[in-house]
């Protein structure tokens, strides 16, 4: 029953909002393949590859990309577990110490990066721990673990009861409980949170500022790069990395749906 | 078990959770939740705020009568104008920048929603799930190549006629906000749409058939209704535009900082980290006052945030 014009309008808006949406990161990608100092797509000079060859050749973005990479493994390690065995103990509370305890869990994720990493900071320099990358892994476990609680928490809750229950009265011990029961039923889960807790690392910014010492990651590099003498060079690894990033959403989006309940 | 359900005890609980997986493994995950909210939550903050009572002092003088509790680095936001203005401008800029992703997102979660096919539903979630996951430097780097003085956007301006000499976009604190409502767009936009799904479509089409105009269906069936998706995504935006670093480092104009790099400076070039300490303390509190009054406002619970 909606007027025709009314369709017209929002099928517009929907169109141009997706141009926004989409057309900065076409023109960031075209600007490196463009054989022009300053990246840009407005005078073209010419196609080259050019800046893929200076990308390759970079020493200081390679030692960034190890780094992203041992911090987003280390964090994976310490986040996945944490997150899930704090999501069973939610998930066995009630009342007001649940509540309680599910506010203090959520709570990382609604402070500002900078803050966890400042914090994050000056508690390990007290202790005498000075600052770099060990401490970036530390922040960042502390927000990315409220996404792995919450995941699990979520499939948790639409576990059947009975079968852990069934199990141990017919005298499975609890680790049996667990490993034969629980965890076969948070795999999906847990393999997900995985992925997304090492993305979340990878892609962080305002926590490694702070705590990075005068170590390189990705984020950092290319922040410095931008701000210190910018080339397509930077466009070059923008388009590696939202190539990677396509790849890993789509493929996330499309296993989220196939393991949705029916 | 059953009536634990009622209970308050927490002993109560407890035991249910022992029932539930042993001695041994109730006692890793008691562990393993104390060492991330005590050790990476709960201390470090107290940490910060306790250090930025404290006066920046020489090695040589800790320990001695300089030594005390002091409120003076809360009161250099005050007697420093520069400072007091860039937090005016941080709050003012991220509430602006939270504003226009409201509008902006509202008719996209809307259509997505209630109007699309499934099917198309579907797709274009999986598309605005991409610029979701790239990260915000690159996105925000893009708006830098386009809104440059020598850029795309001034030259495909210039070569419609509509201007005569290229605009300089990155004045002022403009290009700061553009930046932010496209790297945080897409955070105002899935909370908004998952509140407007559970919409019951029959209560639109009865404020439709009982005469209502499309802006009263919209004010008092639907926007009531994505009431708890609006207070995330506006905490979502908020939080992250007033935390920003990479936004205003990339695209603001020299004149015109963010708080965040105020409180860069204290760490790393000021070396003063109890006065960057009460600054970082005074973001948070600007942004913990912000989720309080959206709460508030709309009448959610951190139980809605989070999801």
């Amino acid at each position: 029953m909606e007027s025709k014009l009314a369709r017209g309008i929002i099928t517009a808006y929907l169109v141009l909002f997706l141009v926004y949406l989409f057309m900065p990161l076409v023109i960031m990608v075209t600007a490196a393949f463009n054989d022009s100092r300053f990246p840009t797509v407005m005078p073209w000079k010419a196609w080259t590859l050019r800046w893929f060859d200076d990308l390759w050749a970079d020493d200081r973005m390679w030692g960034g990309v190890l780094n992203s990479v041992l911090v987003g493994i280390a964090v994976v390690v310490i986040v996945v577990p944490i997150g899930a065995l704090s999501g069973l103990l939610l998930d066995s509370l009630r009342g007001r110490v649940r509540s309680f305890l599910y506010a203090l869990m959520v709570a990382p994720l609604l402070v500002p990066g900078v803050i966890i990493g400042i914090s994050t900071l000056i508690f390990w320099n007290q202790l005498g721990v000075p600052s770099g990358l060990h401490l970036s892994t530390i922040g960042q476990c502390s927000f990315i673990t409220s996404y792995v609680m919450l995941m699990v928490l979520a499939r948790l809750q639409r576990l059947d009861k009975s079968l852990e229950e069934a199990a141990l009265d017919l005298g499975a011990s609890h680790a049996q409980a667990l490993r034969l029961i629980v965890l076969p039923y948070l795999r999906p889960s847990l393999m997900t949170a995985a992925v997304l807790a090492f993305f979340q690392s990878f892609e962080n910014f305002n926590t490694t500022l702070f705590t990075r010492g005068s170590a390189n990651t990705v984020t950092i590099f290319i922040a410095s790069r931008i701000r210190t003498g910018v080339t397509p060079e930077v466009n070059a690894l923008g388009l590696v990395l939202i190539g990677i990033t396509i790849v890993a959403a789509v493929v996330y989006s499309l296993r989220r749906r196939s393991d949705a309940p029916a | 078990m059953a009536d634990c359900e009622y209970g308050q005890d927490r002993h109560c609980h407890m035991k249910d959770v022992l029932s539930r997986y042993g001695t041994t493994l109730t006692g890793a995950m008691v562990l393993a939740t104390f060492v991330w909210l005590v050790g990476m939550v709960i201390l470090p903050y107290l940490v910060m705020v306790n250090y930025s009572f404290r006066p920046n002092l020489l090695p040589a003088d800790i320990g001695t009568d300089k030594d005390h509790y002091t409120l003076d680095n809360y009161a250099t936001l005050f007697r420093n104008e520069i400072h007091f203005i860039v937090f005016l401008r941080t709050m003012w800029g991220s509430a602006l920048a939270t504003f226009l992703c409201l509008c902006v997102s509202y008719p996209v979660a809307y259509y997505l929603a209630k109007m699309a096919t499934p099917a198309r539903t579907a797709t274009l979630l999986l598309l605005l799930v991409i610029p979701f996951w790239i990260n915000e430097i690159l996105r925000t780097y893009s708006w830098f190549i386009i809104l440059a003085y020598n850029g795309p956007l001034n030259g495909v301006l210039r070569l419609l006629g509509i201007i005569a000499s290229p605009i300089r976009w990155l004045s002022g604190s403009n290009g700061v906000i553009m930046g932010m409502v496209y790297a945080y767009i897409v955070f105002m936009v899935f909370p908004i749409y998952n509140a407007i799904e559970t919409l019951d479509r029959n209560q639109i089409e009865a404020a439709r058939d009982l005469g209502a105009p499309l802006w009263r269906i919209h004010w008092r069936v639907v926007i009531p209704h994505a009431k708890p998706g609006i207070a995330v995504g506006c905490i979502t935006v908020f939080t992250a535009a007033a935390g920003s670093y990479i936004v205003p480092a990339i695209l603001g104009a020299p004149g015109t900082r963010w708080f965040t790099e105020i409180i860069y400076q204290w760490f790393f070039e000021g070396q003063n980290w109890p006065q960057g300490s009460a600054y970082a303390f005074l973001l948070l509190f600007l942004c913990i006052v912000f989720v309080m009054a959206m709460m508030r406002l709309f009448k959610v619970g951190l139980a809605d945030i989070a999801r």
